[in-house]
C-alpha cells in the first residue's frame, strides 16, 4: 500500500533522511563506532574541501573531468544513438553488426583502459576514450529499440505522402517517433558517463577520479568523500539541466 | 471515356503475398473516370485496403498493370501538387506535429515555398472547418476532428485521385453522419476523383456515384457494380432499398435480384 504525498512533503522527507544519515555518521564516528582512520566524519568534509578550494585542486579538477565528460559524452552519445538508428532502419546492417555487437557489448569500459593507454598514451584522448566507450553502448541500444518500436504504419504514412526515401523517413518519421527513447538513453548515458570519468582516470590522467585515487593512496579518506560528494553534485546539476533539453525535445508529449 | 478522362485503372491485377503460391486478389479490373465518386464495397479482411494501397502505389500488384498519373503530378522537382493522396482508418496523425504542422506534411518536398505551403494547408483547413484549432497537437483533438485533419491532409496536396480507407469505420454513429455530410459537400466543391472503401452498405449508397463489390475468394475479384445516378440521401426511399439488396446479393455471390429485390424482400 503506497500513500499519496504532495510534492513538498516528499522533498522535506527527503531532505529530512539526508540529515539523519549524516546525523547517524557523525555520531558514530563521534562515539568511536566507527574508526574515524577508515571513515572520515561528516564534519571533517567542509574543512577537507576547503583546503582542496584553497589550493586551487578542486577546481582544476572539476574542469580537468568536465573537459573528459563533456567530450566523451557528445562522441559516445553521437556515436552510439547514431549507429543505434542506423541499425534500427537497416535490416542489413542490423544483422551484419549482430555478431560484433555481442562480443563488444559485454566488455566493461574500464577493460579498455589498458588499450586507452597504449592508443592514446596519458592523455584527455585517452579518458575521453573510456567514457565514450561506457556511454556509447547505452545510446546504441536505447536508440536501436526506440526505432524498432517506430509504428510501421507511419512509414506507410510516409511513402503515401512522398517521404517514403530513406531520408525522408529518417527526419520525418523515425527521429521525431524515436525521441523518447532516445532522450531516454542521452538520460542515462550522463550518469554512466560521470561512474566512467574514475575508470577513466585511474591511469592517472588528471581530474577528479585522479584526485580520488591520489587522494586515497594517502588514506586521505576526508579528500575522497568530498570528491564522491562533487562527482554526485555534478551529476545532480547535468542531469537537472538536461531536464530542459529532454522538456524542449518531446514538449509534444503529455 | 476517352484515356484523358481517366484518372486511375487496374487491368486484371492480382496481388499474392507469398509470390503467387495464394492470391489475395485476382483479375481485378477497374478504371475511375476523373469527378467519380466509387465506393469500393466489401466484406471486411476481402482486400479492399490491399487494393487501395495497390492503387496508391504503395504496394505492387503481382500480376496484371496498373494505370494512371504516378505518384507525384507535374514536372519532377517543380511539382506543386501529388496525383493521389489517402486517408486512413486510424487518421495516422504524428502526435508531435501540429495539426497545422500535420496537414503541411504531404507539402513538404514540392516546389512551394514556407508561406505558400502555410496557406495551402489553411485552405484545407478551413474546408473541413478546423481552421481553429490549427494549433493543437492531435491528442487535443476529438476522434472526429483528428478524421477530418486526416482529410485536410489528403486534399492539400490537390491530388488527382483521392484514395479513403474506411475512413469513418472507427467513429460514433453521430459523428460518423456528420462527417459523410461534410465529405460530400467538399466533394462537390472540389470534384475530386475519390474512391471510399467501406464495409457499410449505406454508406456506400449515401456518398458514391457509383458502387463496386470486392467479394468472395480468397481469391477475391468484383462481384458486381451499381451505377447511381446520384448519391442515395434517404435510406427508407424504395430506390435506396432496392440498391442495398442487390449490393448485398453482390456481396454473398447470389445472382442480382434487379428491381425486384424490394418487392420480394417485402414479402418475406
Amino acid at each position: 500500500m503506497s500513500i499519496k504525498l504532495s510534492g513538498s512533503v516528499r522533498l522535506g522527507l527527503g531532505l529530512a533522511g539526508l540529515v539523519l544519515f549524516f546525523g547517524l555518521w557523525e555520531a558514530a564516528v563521534q562515539s568511536g563506532l566507527l574508526p574515524s582512520g577508515m571513515v572520515p566524519a561528516p564534519s571533517s568534509l567542509g574543512p577537507a574541501w576547503l583546503d582542496e578550494v584553497r589550493g586551487g585542486f578542486w577546481q582544476q579538477a572539476i574542469l580537468d573531468s568536465l573537459n573528459h565528460y563533456l567530450l566523451g559524452l557528445l562522441i559516445g552519445s553521437v556515436l552510439g544513438a547514431g549507429l543505434g538508428i542506423l541499425c534500427g532502419m537497416l535490416g542489413l546492417l542490423d544483422s551484419l553488426l549482430e555478431g560484433i555487437v555481442r562480443l563488444l557489448r559485454p566488455v566493461p569500459g574500464l577493460a579498455w583502459v589498458p588499450f586507452a593507454i597504449l592508443w592514446f598514451g596519458l592523455s584527455t584522448a585517452g579518458a575521453t576514450f573510456v567514457i565514450a566507450i561506457s556511454v556509447f553502448w547505452i545510446n546504441f541500444y536505447a536508440a536501436h529499440s526506440a526505432v524498432r518500436g517506430v509504428d510501421p504504419e507511419l512509414y506507410e504514412l510516409a511513402s503515401a505522402f512522398g517521404h517514403g526515401s530513406f531520408v525522408g523517413r529518417l527526419f520525418k518519421i523515425v527521429l521525431p517517433a524515436s525521441a523518447p527513447g532516445i532522450m531516454a538513453g542521452l538520460r542515462t548515458g550522463l550518469g554512466q558517463g560521470w561512474m566512467s570519468v574514475v575508470a577513466a582516470e585511474l591511469f592517472g590522467v588528471p581530474g577528479i577520479g585522479a584526485r580520488m585515487m591520489q587522494a586515497s593512496s594517502l588514506l586521505a579518506t576526508d579528500v575522497v568523500v568530498v570528491y564522491m560528494l562533487t562527482m554526485a553534485m555534478l551529476y545532480a546539476i547535468t542531469d537537472f539541466l538536461f531536464g530542459f533539453v529532454r522538456k524542449w525535445v518531446l514538449r509534444w508529449q503529455p | 471515356m476517352n484515356g484523358a478522362d481517366v484518372v486511375a485503372s487496374l487491368h486484371d491485377v492480382g496481388l499474392s503475398h507469398d509470390g503467387g503460391a495464394h492470391f489475395v486478389l485476382r483479375h481485378v479490373s477497374l478504371t475511375l473516370a476523373r469527378g467519380e465518386f466509387v465506393a469500393l464495397l466489401g466484406p471486411s479482411g476481402v482486400g479492399k485496403s490491399t487494393l487501395l494501397r495497390v492503387l496508391m502505389g504503395l504496394m505492387h500488384p503481382t500480376e496484371g498493370q496498373t494505370g494512371g498519373s504516378a505518384c507525384t503530378a507535374g514536372a519532377g522537382a517543380h511539382a506543386t501538387r501529388r496525383s493521389r493522396a489517402m486517408v486512413f482508418q486510424d487518421a495516422r496523425l504524428l502526435p508531435w506535429r501540429s495539426v497545422l504542422r500535420n496537414v503541411m506534411f504531404g507539402l513538404e518536398g514540392l516546389h512551394l515555398n514556407k508561406n505558400e505551403k502555410k496557406a495551402r494547408a489553411q485552405e484545407a483547413l478551413r474546408l473541413v472547418g478546423l481552421e481553429e484549432v490549427a494549433d493543437r497537437l492531435p491528442r487535443r483533438l476529438s476522434g472526429g476532428q483528428r478524421q477530418r485533419v486526416g482529410v485536410a491532409r489528403a486534399l492539400t496536396v490537390d491530388p488527382d485521385l483521392l484514395l479513403m480507407d474506411e475512413p469513418f469505420g472507427a467513429l460514433d454513429p453521430i459523428t460518423r453522419t456528420s462527417l459523410q455530410e461534410e465529405l460530400q459537400r467538399i466533394w462537390q466543391q472540389t470534384h475530386k476523383t475519390v474512391l471510399f472503401v467501406t464495409h457499410d452498405i449505406e454508406e456506400a449508397l449515401r456518398l458514391a456515384t457509383r458502387v463496386v463489390v470486392l467479394a468472395g475468394g480468397p481469391p477475391a475479384g468484383i462481384t458486381g457494380e451499381i451505377v447511381l445516378d446520384m448519391p442515395q440521401r434517404n435510406p427508407d426511399s424504395p430506390a435506396f432499398r432496392t440498391y442495398a439488396a442487390r449490393l448485398r446479393a453482390m456481396i454473398a455471390g447470389e445472382p442480382d435480384p434487379g428491381g425486384e429485390a424490394y418487392w420480394r424482400s417485402a414479402e418475406i
